[in-house]
């Protein structure tokens, strides 16, 4: 979408000028039209309802083929959904649509949640876009928008007023995408029971504070038609892709015993107001919608959690570049803060263990220190008794060799007296 | 535009009602009104004014809003002058940037740098509306176009029409015009065509292409208006009287050169071309290219390099910028490889360390059985001195204790002797 045809503010102090003819710039919505024939549109639906309730048939009848549908049953455990993409052809217009049903709705004992895969699929479409539109290299022109255009709510005609599950899920959804209730299987209702129902249904809605779709009253070409349509709201609505033969025509029909409601016969349903507001009227209204506000709120909230902002602490403001460069500083502090962080954390380590080994050598040391001494008292303990044994080997030498002197000199003496006595 | 599949698309039967789609795009356009920036550069005297007032039907330049050459300046500036036409319903809000002074010194180096910083500051102001947290209108005055006017010497182009238009052919749709074609014979402007476009080519400036279209007729069209590029141009801001009709046109003594007669000049070719079916073209190339060229420049050199002087200290860099990214995922990928280089360098060090510590523990132990053995050695050492004392102590008392009898004995022997 071009971002720079936007709706702008009645220019102030732009002198205007006459033209002296016919210059030809009131060409320029015919160059703009061109191109976007050439391109080709695209259009999103999400379409919400329980199984059964008619979706898949009002999108058949509503673009008047048959798309691949898929019965689900009402036993599956959450809630999916499910996208399928079509290309069609109007006279030279080219159409890319997605239909997006949701599968298992309403079917689960406990519905708290069930809200939740679509809102998720929503943002996913929309940061998908965002994410594009942040890529230095990209090219939004040629750039497949999946995001949601419009959310068809069908309410089940149960003739009393919205369920709570109903409500819980709009109320949810209407900031983040287009929502138009539609009262499904509308052929159950008789004419005085919807009225009372519509008028139910939207008060409820509004006294719960849901916003839903309103048709756009700023154009005057449309917004006669529009005003009055927003009256109708919600669409009661039949879808059939059978025909049935009422007169001398085929129609779109649903065959009964007691008659034919005919799809695009006014007074039995609201499907052909439904047909021209979504299609032939606001279709590029809704596009609009969706890509101004409800993607914008989203990528606002999503900025606003990375951090980004308009301005400044002192409130001026930031370009994007100061906002990047900020971003990149912080961000490479914060690395290189991890990097010294875990080094840090080495170095305290190895100081530990060395502090621990040194202690175990200590350990060791003093272990055979004590040894050691163990080892030196031994020793001298031993060599005291040594120099005893010598003390007494010396001592006892001693004696031995005086009484052997006594001996050999009483032996002489003994001698000289035996000698004496031979005399 | 985005291809559509392969197949074709399913025709509808029946009607559904978005082929009126093209007419919600045409009531939503004409409500929001359009806008156009167009930039006319050349120098004094080469009937600039008169040709947008002729273009226009307008007296956009007059004697109280005066054309650039009336403006006269000491150094190029670039001004513009924004005015609100309407026609047929439709809204324009026309802006007009022209740079009095061009070429007009004498010493002309560097004079397409104010229409560089113009251009770039108007990118730059786009971009930081784009940018921002809180979108709102945002107003487009980027340059969609810019025409360029060459004197008609008749004999090539000028040093300057060539630097100029190499500098910027890359940041704006340039749209080379002979100025003042009516002093050139039809044969003069052919030859002098045929001369600028050999050096344009030659020098490998990119002017403005049309678009290529399937439509035949369209581009037959188109092939018309490329056999006579540049196109030649008159202006006039008098209408005359030719044949009972009022055109406009250049009176002179031998004729009147008229305005919009395709015989005489280009300009209604210039016209059709850049109001009537081009300008929404002219819009798209310069936000689909030139536009995101600036950008994705801009938001490049904020990546890798961002600020000045953080790129020395050994900081991640990547040897190719991955531009398929925003510049946040590039710093999440950062931040990826960031973590796994950490995770290895941890893994290294912590492998250093056990292989340390193991070595330590084993010194350790090898010191302690070391010691242990020594210890044992001394022990057994002590003992053997200890055997060898008991044994040395043992004999001696047996000698003692056997000398000893052996005293005992002779001393009975002495003292029975002696009786």
């Amino acid at each position: 979408m071009a971002s720079s045809d936007v709706e702008r503010q009645p220019y102030k102090g732009v002198r205007p000028l006459s033209l002296a003819g016919h210059v030809g710039f009131d060409s320029l919505p015919d160059q703009l039209v061109n191109k976007s024939i050439c391109q080709g549109f695209c259009f999103n639906i999400l379409c919400i309802g329980e199984t059964g309730i008619g979706k898949s048939t009002l999108m058949d009848t509503l673009f008047n083929t048959n798309f691949e549908n898929f019965e689900s049953s009402h036993f599956e455990p959450e809630v999916k959904l499910r996208a399928q993409t079509y290309d069609l052809l109007e006279s030279n217009v080219r159409l890319r649509l997605t239909v997006v049903n949701t599968v298992g709705f309403g079917d689960q004992m406990n519905k708290q949640e069930s809200y939740q895969p679509v809102v998720d699929y929503i943002d996913r479409q929309f940061e998908s876009f965002l994410q594009e539109e942040l890529k230095i290299k990209r090219s939004l022109h040629n750039y497949h928008d999946s995001r949601v255009h419009a959310c068809l709510y069908f309410i089940s005609p149960s003739g009393h007023s919205l369920k709570s599950l109903d409500l819980v899920t709009m109320k949810k959804l209407d900031s983040k995408v287009n929502i138009i209730p539609v009262i499904a299987k509308a052929d159950t209702i008789s004419k005085s029971e919807l009225h009372k129902f519509k008028i139910k249904i939207m008060s409820e809605l509004v006294s719960n504070g849901v916003q839903i779709y309103q048709f756009p009253l700023d154009d005057e070409t449309v917004a006669k038609v529009n005003t009055t349509m927003n009256g109708h709201l919600p669409f009661a609505v039949v879808g059939s892709t059978e025909e049935v033969s009422v007169g001398n025509k085929m129609v779109k029909a649903r065959q009964y015993p007691w008659g034919v409601v005919q799809v695009e016969n006014e007074s039995h349903c609201d499907f052909v107001k439904l047909r021209e507001m979504l299609i032939c009227i606001n279709m590029e209204d809704l596009r609009e919608q969706t890509h101004t506000r409800h993607y914008e709120l989203y990528r606002r909230c999503k900025l606003e959690e990375l951090g980004f902002k308009d301005t400044d602490p002192e409130c001026k403001p930031v370009s994007l570049q100061q906002t990047y460069e900020a971003k990149r500083q912080e961000f490479l502090v914060e690395l290189q803060k991890r990097e010294d962080e875990m080094r840090q954390m080495f170095v305290q380590r190895v100081k530990e263990k060395e502090s621990e080994l040194k202690e175990a050598e200590r350990d060791l040391q003093s272990r055979f220190e004590q040894l050691k001494r163990l080892h030196a008292d031994e020793k001298s303990s031993l060599d005291e008794k040594k120099r005893l044994l010598d003390e007494d080997q010396s001592s006892f030498g001693k004696r031995r060799a005086a009484a052997q002197l006594l001996q050999a000199q009483s032996l002489t003496a003994n001698g000289k007296k035996d000698k004496d006595r031979k005399k | 535009m985005f291809t559509f599949g392969p197949q074709q698309p399913k025709n509808l039967e029946g009607y559904v009602g978005f082929a009126n789609l093209p007419n919600q795009v045409y009531r939503k356009s004409v409500k929001r009104g359009f806008e156009f920036t167009l930039m006319v550069v050349g120098e004094s005297g080469l009937g600039k004014s008169t040709l947008i007032n002729s273009l226009f039907l307008t007296d956009l330049y007059s004697p109280e809003y005066p054309g650039p050459s009336h403006r006269v300046k000491k150094t190029v500036q670039v001004e513009q002058s924004k005015v609100l036409v309407k026609e047929g319903g439709v809204q324009l809000l026309l802006t007009i940037v022209d740079t009095p002074g061009f070429g007009d010194a004498v010493d002309n180096s560097n004079c397409w740098q104010p229409v560089i910083d113009y251009i770039d500051s108007k990118f730059e102001d786009y971009l930081n509306a784009e940018s921002r947290v809180n979108r709102r209108l945002m107003p487009d005055s980027r340059v969609l176009c810019c025409l360029y006017f060459i004197a008609p010497s008749g004999h090539g182009l000028k040093p300057l029409d060539i630097e100029f238009m190499k500098r910027l052919h890359e940041k704006v749709n340039i749209i080379p015009l002979i100025a003042k074609a009516d002093t050139m014979t039809p044969e003069e402007c052919q030859l002098f065509k045929k001369q600028i476009m050999k050096e344009i080519q030659d020098h490998k400036i990119r002017v403005y292409e049309f678009p290529e279209t399937d439509d035949e007729e369209e581009m037959k069209m188109v092939k018309r208006i490329k056999d006579r590029l540049p196109l030649a141009v008159v202006g006039s801001n008098t209408i005359i009287e030719v044949n009972g009709k009022r055109v406009r046109g250049r009176q002179y003594p031998w004729g009147v050169a008229e305005v919009e007669n395709g015989e005489h000049c280009d300009f209604t070719i210039l016209r059709n071309m850049l109001i009537r079916t081009h300008m929404q073209d002219l819009k798209d190339v310069t936000n689909n290219v030139h536009y995101e060229n600036y950008r994705s420049r801009k938001l490049a050199a904020v990546t890798y390099n961002g600020g000045d002087g953080s790129k020395s200290k050994g900081q991640l860099t990547k040897a190719e910028t991955s531009d398929d990214m925003s510049p946040l995922a590039q710093m999440e990928e950062e931040r990826r490889d960031h973590v796994s280089k950490m995770k290895k360098m941890e893994q290294e060090m912590e492998q250093v360390f056990e292989m340390k510590v193991k070595e330590k523990l084993q010194k350790l132990r090898d010191s302690e059985a070391e010691l242990q053995r020594r210890h044992e050695q001394m022990k057994k050492n002590l003992d053997a001195q200890h055997r060898e004392l008991e044994e040395r102590r043992r004999q001696h008392e047996e000698e003692k204790g056997s000398w000893e009898g052996q005293q005992r004995i002779l001393e009975q022997q002495k003292l029975d002797a002696s009786k």
